[in-house]
């Protein structure tokens, strides 16, 4: 931290905190283990404000506001949890479910998924949205990944670890809408790709069973992010 | 150029076409076109030639007219009458009848409201002018404005006069123009200087404005980003429009070619140091370009896909330098508002809308075309005045206006008067301007869902609420015009409206539920008829 | 793309003018405009697939686009496209087997005037009649 960074006081959920005036209120909060949900989100990445699971209501603003691109302002008055919110992102995760085919008892990851923890730990016990269960292709052509379309949320996580960290940028999104997909290259089978390093770094990022190491069965696919925080640290770039 | 120059264009040009003792002029739009105007044109053309009336009589080829409901229109003055339907045919007849009798099969009274009513800002050179030639331009007093602001005003000076005038935003949303051109002068310039952006991205399916105004009067476009240029210090400029509007993109660069050319873009504007280029952006098909972050991302090459604000565009826009983003109606009334005045502009309009607003008039109503009212007008003015009232004698039913991010307004409302707020108030938006009526045999949940099949489709699939959730609403909406819908659908559909309108990232999704909502709200009872009845 | 100097901003353009130039865009101009411009070959895809202008399959020998705009939708096109459908065994944003024709929406032609209005080889067609579109379909295929 420079010396001439100026530092604001503000309140989240009645608290006062004081943050640094280039932070988020996403950072600040966890700073102070004040839990708010998040999955497109991840520290070492840049942000973009996809989810919306991370929505605050501030005082003296109609619109909510996600908490992971917001920075602090002076005497700013945070709610990160309100019935209203509570309701709103219960219905975010169950559009996440409906959207694709999330079946966690057959999964690889079930067991260690952030869609299926958050789920539980915001109390959802069933789906009331109806399912839309697009059939969509399973990419195993990768020596040692694969890609299972139906089990991704579209958080774009992968993009943009593979761009920004690895620099290969084999992955991106195709399409648009629910239509929406990652692709790899041209949009040819992954294990076809001349750009992919094998680092698997996307694997590791992936919040659900999406993307996963092969030879894993049902419940065994746990991800390990320890490498995003060391390596951003490193390189002394993507520093909050 | 100075005022003397720009004079003497003027005055040749106005010998020119004094030289001339008939002034034919054939509609040359889109929708005239499309009727094949562009034969009837070199049919009159060969008919003057035929009569050997070469020397007496002019003809040319104009922007909208207004009716295209009854294209091709054709114009003839002195004598002012103009005839509809034209066909090559008619030809000789029209021809020989000048500076004799009219003929009257064919004429169309400009007596009508549909003319009577309406008051021209952004449209006042449509139709009379050829959109392909800046001197007719000129002629009309086009450019003066633009000599006015850079030789007689400092930026400061015109930013007032915009901010005095009251003008907002003919995009949709309506924020005030001259607070958002006041925001862009005060940044602080990037590397690469400041940019103009006109949104030409004309996304609503059923509006045709922007390409009218940019078919029939594209240097008004280019003189009101030039005076923006000029206010807030900008020296490059895009103009972002649909490549499904060839028509328009040809206009716009042949003028961009010629304003060039005569000084009014390029280096030392009007011998001022003040100087500015435009260059032309196609988009590619997607709504959501519409939206200013998403555009800029697509002039950047990228997917049209929005961002979070703030930063906002003013600050931080195209490769993060200051961007001015306005509409193409906005530009448009910049350099009317500079030469008559504010004064004069903010008498026009209610109290917190001003001016006037182009609508495309369509649907089931008698005249379909472009139309340009006063602020304050009311729905059935528009649409049983100006539009004639329905065909058929249908019963009318709702007006949709805004397009998808819009609400349709049922009969009880017809007496509100048009601006933005009371639009608001009643569950519909200004938007850019389409207007559709429907009558007695519209759906109104088959409407809904043909608007949530627009939203889904045309959502950029960044944000979860808009991407999942308009599909959702679309599948529920399915559900209830094939007759298996339920009561739970109904509560179903009223929280997502709640959920993607509240969480979205951007006004594609805010504004995606309006259609079911104000649906909803008028016509709730026609939903409940399809519903499967519930033992 | 000389033009704009080989910069990474100038995909959409290009994709445009290689559009224009051979009807549809194949996956050798994708990885050409990848290596000419430096964008990676999935962006460049991602790019390429977010705007619905844009078409990766070559074109029909003939070209039909209806119009599915709100005011033409009001007016029957919704008919006329579900008519030629069922015609040509064809879903709109295909092409017949055969090559010879390739059914095409579009969102708003802003020719909402003349609604409803379809574009048949590149001619605008106003106040189209439901009831007979399919015949005038048929003459234009068996030029």
């Amino acid at each position: 931290m420079s010396p001439n960074v100026r530092v604001k006081t503000l309140k989240i959920d009645g608290k006062d905190v004081s943050a640094r005036e280039d932070q988020t209120i996403l950072s600040v909060a966890r700073e102070n283990d004040i839990f708010i949900p998040t999955l497109c989100q991840m520290d070492g990445l840049t942000s973009v404000g996809a989810c919306r699971l991370c929505l605050v209501e501030i005082k003296g603003s109609a619109k909510l506001q996600a908490a992971c691109v917001t920075e602090v302002q002076e005497g700013m008055e945070v709610v990160t949890d309100s019935e209203r919110l509570h309701s709103y992102r219960k219905m975010l995760i169950e559009l996440l479910f409906v959207a694709r085919n999330h079946i966690c008892s057959v999964c690889v990851s079930n067991g260690h998924c952030e869609l299926q923890s958050l789920a539980q730990r915001l109390g959802i016990t069933h789906i009331h949205f109806p399912f839309r269960y697009p059939k969509l292709a399973v990419d195993l052509s990768h020596d040692r990944f694969g890609m299972d379309n139906n089990r991704c949320i579209r958080c774009g996580r992968c993009v943009r670890v593979c761009d920004e960290i690895e620099g290969a940028h084999t992955w991106d999104l195709m399409g648009r809408g629910d239509a929406s997909q990652i692709v790899c290259d041209l949009n040819q089978p992954w294990g076809s790709s001349e750009t992919c390093t094998s680092c698997g770094k996307c694997v590791h990022v992936c919040p659900t069973g999406a993307l996963f190491e092969k030879g894993k069965s049902s419940s065994e696919m746990s991800k390990r992010q320890e490498f995003l925080p060391y390596l951003t640290l490193m390189r002394g770039d993507h520093n909050e | 150029m100075t005022t003397d120059e720009l004079q003497q264009i003027s005055t040749i040009e106005q010998e020119t076409q004094g030289q001339y003792q008939h002034h034919v002029c054939v509609c040359v739009a889109a929708g005239c076109l499309s009727s094949q105007a562009d034969v009837v044109q070199e049919s009159l053309a060969k008919e003057i030639e035929r009569q050997g009336m070469g020397d007496k009589c002019h003809i040319k080829g104009v922007g909208c007219m207004g009716l295209c409901s009854r294209g091709p229109l054709v114009s003839v003055d002195p004598e002012g009458v103009l005839y509809q339907n034209v066909k090559p045919s008619d030809s000789a007849e029209i021809i020989e009848s000048l500076g004799k009798e009219k003929v009257s099969r064919l004429e169309c009274s400009t007596e009508i409201p549909f003319f009577q009513h309406q008051k021209k800002i952004v449209l006042e050179n449509s139709g009379l002018i050829d959109p392909n030639r800046i001197e007719e331009y000129i002629a009309v007093g086009g450019y003066g404005s633009l000599v006015t602001c850079l030789t007689e005003m400092t930026p400061s000076e015109v930013i007032d006069e915009i901010i005095k005038s009251g003008l907002r935003g003919r995009g949709g949303a309506g924020y005030p123009t001259g607070l958002k051109w006041s925001m862009v002068a005060k940044s602080r310039p990037g590397h690469n200087g400041k940019y103009i952006v006109c949104n030409a991205d004309e996304g609503d399916p059923g509006a045709f404005m922007d390409r009218s105004v940019l078919e029939s009067d594209p240097h008004r476009i280019i003189e009101g980003m030039t005076i923006a240029a000029y206010a807030v210090g900008a020296t490059n400029g895009y103009i972002y429009v649909r490549a499904e509007y060839p028509l328009a993109i040809k206009r716009l660069r042949n003028a961009i070619r010629q304003a060039s050319r005569l000084g009014l873009l390029g280096n030392e504007i009007c011998g001022t140091p003040h100087r500015f280029n435009i260059e032309l952006r196609l988009g590619a098909g997607a709504f959501v370009c519409g939206e200013e972050t998403a555009l800029l991302a697509s002039i950047e090459g990228k997917r049209g896909t929005p961002r979070p604000r703030p930063p906002f565009p003013a600050e931080s826009g195209l490769w993060e330098a200051p961007t001015l983003i306005n509409n193409v109606e906005t530009f448009a009334n910049i350099a009317t508002v500079i030469r008559n005045g504010s004064s004069w502009f903010s008498a026009i309009g209610t109290e917190k809308s001003k001016g006037t607003k182009v609508f495309a008039l369509a649907g089931r109503v008698e005249n379909t075309g472009l139309i340009e009212v006063p602020m304050g007008i009311t729905l059935r003015e528009i649409i049983f005045e100006i539009g004639g009232g329905i065909p058929g004698g249908a019963r009318f039913k709702a007006v949709q206006t805004g397009g998808p991010s819009g609400g349709c307004i049922p009969e009880n409302f017809l007496d509100a008067p048009v601006d933005y707020e009371s639009l608001n108030r009643l569950g519909s938006i200004m938007g850019s301007g389409g207007m559709i009526v429907m009558d007695e045999t519209s759906n109104m949940v088959d409407v809904a869902k043909f608007f949530m099949d627009f939203s889904r489709s045309e959502s950029c699939g960044k944000c979860t609420p808009c991407r999942v959730g308009t599909a959702v609403m679309y599948d529920l909406l399915a559900r209830i015009t094939d007759g298996e819908g339920r009561e739970q659908d109904l509560s179903m559909l009223e929280e997502l409206c709640d959920l993607v309108k509240n969480t979205s990232l951007c006004g594609l999704g805010q504004t995606a539920p309006n259609p079911v909502l104000s649906t909803l709200r008028y016509f709730r009872e026609e939903y409940n008829h399809q519903l499967v009845s519930s033992e | 793309m000389r033009r704009l100097g080989y910069k990474p901003h100038a995909l959409i353009e290009a994709l445009h003018t290689v559009q224009e130039t051979f009807g549809y865009i194949d996956e050798d101009a994708l990885k050409y405009l990848s290596r000419a411009l430096r964008i990676p070959l999935s962006q460049v895809y991602g790019v390429a697939t977010f705007y619905h202008y844009f078409s990766m399959k070559p074109q029909g020998k003939h070209t039909c686009v209806v119009c599915m705009g709100t005011a033409c939708y009001i007016k029957g096109t919704g008919q006329i496209l579900n008519n030629l459908e069922n015609a040509y065994s064809i879903k709109a944003g295909e092409t017949t087997p055969d090559g010879g024709l390739s059914l095409l929406t579009a969102r708003c032609l802003g020719a909402c005037g003349i609604a409803p209005a379809v574009v048949l080889d590149g001619v605008v067609i106003g106040h189209a009649d439901p009831a007979h579109f399919n015949a005038r379909v048929e003459e234009k295929l068996k030029q």
